[in-house]
């Protein structure tokens, strides 16, 4: 397949690997921000490519897996009442809440639907003006334009009965949250890609500053990933700490402006909880001004309403990259795809899924 | 010569009498008799199911016989390269095509909702008649049923299949041995992408069809050519992948398969891979695989490209040693990792 095939190109990554072992003398530890990397690193086996003095810890960068349990448990509230449709993106559906999931509350009679664009919630509000139409906003920079631009789109044409449940979460203050924990082992970071198509990486000059810590903003073929990683431990091996973008066919310094000024216009930065991590201070988007007519929270009475995290999922620090999935004794045990304890286990980009899928013996 | 019927003028029960199919229909009394006798009769019409008996009376040469049963309740009914009519005939032949069968004879099962649109239910009839006319089976027995609007989703069809099996070998997942060659019949994925793109209302810039398609003619071409055949296996719901571990357990085996020998075709490729999906555990009704001595791995393909239905056959792996059961797949670049059932349900990924 054209523009795929090429950043899988065996050859190539053998020698992008045989780069990476010329270039290291010493022991480092990368992280990975993104879940959709942590599945290619998996997938693929690319990590088995890399020498063994470079440790790769899987980040935070899934947003299924980030989203609070209070906030899945609102939505399962919300898509088990009468009159509501509820909308979500596919892999929100088989994460575990307090109590059960949204696949659960479809077999009991709810009406839950998958969409593939938030857009699509909007449409099914206008067709079905007797029902409450709610999207469930989940997803860091990447999903939050096409959140941002349903909302405007329902403000535009009035919609009354649709509204959105929103757990929009950002990435830079997540990696600042990392790098002040004392117990950070991450040397240097690969930025995700498509969060940056959307923002840029201008947010990533006062960390590297800060930090002394390389940042590489990349892609997510094996290709791609490889090469990233060669950039950082380039920089490492150099004593360099910069801003570099390996995934310039899709990223631009300033990001996709149009964006931008739609997010600014719709949502506010807000304090928000992370799934297994806590709150973290100005970390997320919520509606601002106008548009938080459309806050689904409100509309339900549920904006009050505070679950604390399980103690036996320790997806938390499987998320901030202090334990690898198979160490943690749950995996594959009390925890697996079928009977999940958090949802790193279930999403299509949770750190724990892909060991479990790709490598559990 | 096949009678080809088109739907709205042929429909032999009258349009303007009964556009729906109503409890009555399954009642029992003249409009279920109606029914039977102007649609199902008429269009699956052979001297065995025509004596109308209770159960279908015949003769079978002699040999094994081989028997499946499936049901089938696909939405939409309708979709790009098939509907449920053609898919239940395709699929349960296929099922018996895997013991290396010849199929003979096919009994089915309606359940209907109420309300079906009588002219649905005569598309339905007559796609299942030209599938079969096409598996050269007959259609010798059946069953109606009609459940309350809201009780279905329009239409459940349930077949059952007889076959006979004229050949010594034993053709099942025990009989895998180190060694074997691991043949796939065509690309995969088609089939679960072109319900997807219609359930979900996606557009690609070309529509992708169904797979579905019989499959029994190239089978048993392998077995006359005496190709030693070890295990075939139908692959439907869960893809290659769930096969391959299906069968990894079954023989106690290890298996090992190659990402790039693997036929998927551009188009839905793309459409996995915007979904987050893997073409993998992507079903398909119209694909099998098939366990070969390694010896006779070229000879197979031959033979298999030979036919349309199999014409992309490819050899995609082998079976490594008796071990636990493991199936390994070696990646684009090289490395290798675990190639896992799927779990439940595919559920598109969020960007």
């Amino acid at each position: 397949m054209k523009f795929l095939d090429e950043y899988r190109d065996g050859e190539l990554a053998q020698k992008l690997a045989a780069e990476i072992h010329r270039a290291t003398t010493k022991p480092w530890t990368i992280m990975e921000v993104c879940g959709g990397q942590t599945h290619a690193i998996v997938k693929f086996g690319i990590d088995e490519l890399l020498p063994k003095q470079i440790e790769l810890i899987h980040g935070p960068g899934c947003p299924v897996c980030v989203t609070p349990l209070e906030m899945i448990d609102k939505a399962l509230e919300i898509a088990a009442r009468p009159e509501v449709i509820f909308t979500s993106f596919g892999d929100m559906l088989r994460v575990p809440g307090s109590t059960t999931d949204l696949l659960s509350v479809k077999a009991k009679g709810g009406d839950v639907r998958i969409v593939y664009s938030p857009l699509d919630a909007v449409k099914l509000a206008s067709e079905n003006p007797a029902k409450e139409v709610v999207f469930f906003g989940v997803g860091f920079e990447t999903t939050a334009p096409a959140t941002a631009m349903a909302v405007f789109q329902a403000a535009q044409n009035g919609l009354k009965n649709f509204s959105m449940l929103i757990s929009h979460v950002l990435v830079p203050p997540a990696i600042e949250a990392l790098m002040s924990s004392p117990n950070c082992r991450v040397q240097g970071f690969l930025a995700a890609g498509h969060v940056c198509a959307v923002m840029g990486y201008e947010e990533y000059f006062p960390l590297v500053k800060k930090y002394r810590v390389p940042i590489v903003v990349t892609g997510f073929e094996p290709l791609d990933i490889l090469h990233g990683i060669l950039m950082v431990v380039q920089q490492l091996e150099a004593g360099r700490a910069e801003v570099e973008n390996q995934y310039a066919r899709a990223v631009t310094r300033a990001g996709n402006q149009p964006a931008q000024a739609l997010l600014k216009k719709v949502f506010q930065v807000v304090p928000r909880k992370w799934r297994g991590v806590g709150e973290i201070p100005q970390s997320g988007l919520g509606l601002a001004g106008e548009y938080t007519a459309f806050d689904a929270e409100k509309k339900f009475g549920l904006a009050d309403r505070h679950v604390d995290e399980p103690a036996d999922c320790l997806a938390g620090l499987i998320l901030q990259g202090q334990l690898k999935p198979h160490e943690c004794p749950a995996f594959g045990t009390k925890c697996t795809p079928e009977h999940p304890l958090g949802a790193t286990m279930v999403s299509s980009e949770g750190a724990c899924a892909a060991y479990y899928r790709y490598r559990r013996h | 010569m096949e009678n080809k019927v088109n739907f709205t003028a042929s429909c032999p029960i009258p349009i303007s009498q009964y556009p729906h199919v109503m409890m009555a229909h399954g009642g029992g009394g003249t409009l279920m008799h109606r029914l039977l006798e102007d649609v199902f009769g008429k269009a699956f019409s052979n001297p065995i199911l025509d004596t109308r008996h209770d159960s279908a009376q015949f003769t079978v040469p002699p040999g094994r016989l081989a028997m499946t049963t499936d049901s089938y309740v696909v939405r939409p009914i309708f979709f790009p390269g098939g509907d449920i009519g053609s898919m239940a005939v395709h699929g349960t032949v296929n099922d018996l095509a895997m013991s290396g069968a010849r199929p003979l004879y096919l009994s089915c099962g309606f359940i209907i909702e109420e309300g079906l649109p009588m002219e649905t239910l005569w598309r339905v009839v007559c796609s299942m008649r030209d599938a079969a006319k096409k598996c050269g089976v007959q259609i010798v027995t059946g069953d109606t049923k009609v459940v309350d609007k809201g009780k279905g989703d329009g239409l459940f069809i349930n077949t059952t299949g007889i076959g006979i099996i004229e050949h010594e070998k034993i053709i099942s997942p025990q009989n895998v041995q180190p060694g074997d060659a691991i043949l796939v019949s065509g690309d995969l994925g088609q089939h679960g992408m072109a319900i997807m793109a219609v359930r979900e209302g996606l557009q690609f810039e070309s529509a992708i069809e169904s797979d579905s398609a019989p499959v029994a003619a190239p089978v048993l071409a392998l077995v006359n050519a005496g190709i030693e055949i070890h295990c075939l296996r139908d692959l439907t719901r869960g893809g290659l992948a769930s096969a391959l571990n299906e069968i990894a357990e079954a023989a106690g085996v290890k298996i090992a398969v190659e990402q790039k020998n693997i036929p998927v075709r551009e188009d839905v490729h793309a459409a996995c891979e915007m979904l987050g999906l893997d073409p993998l555990h992507v079903a398909n009704e119209g694909r099998f695989i098939a366990f070969v001595a390694a010896n006779d791995a070229s000879r197979a393909l031959e033979i298999l490209r030979q036919h349309k239905v199999s014409s992309n056959a490819a050899a995609v792996g082998n079976v490594v040693e008796k071990s636990a059961p493991r199936v390994t797949l070696k990646s684009a670049i090289g490395a290798s990792r675990i190639l896992d059932m799927p779990s439940g349900e595919q559920l598109p990924r969020i960007c």
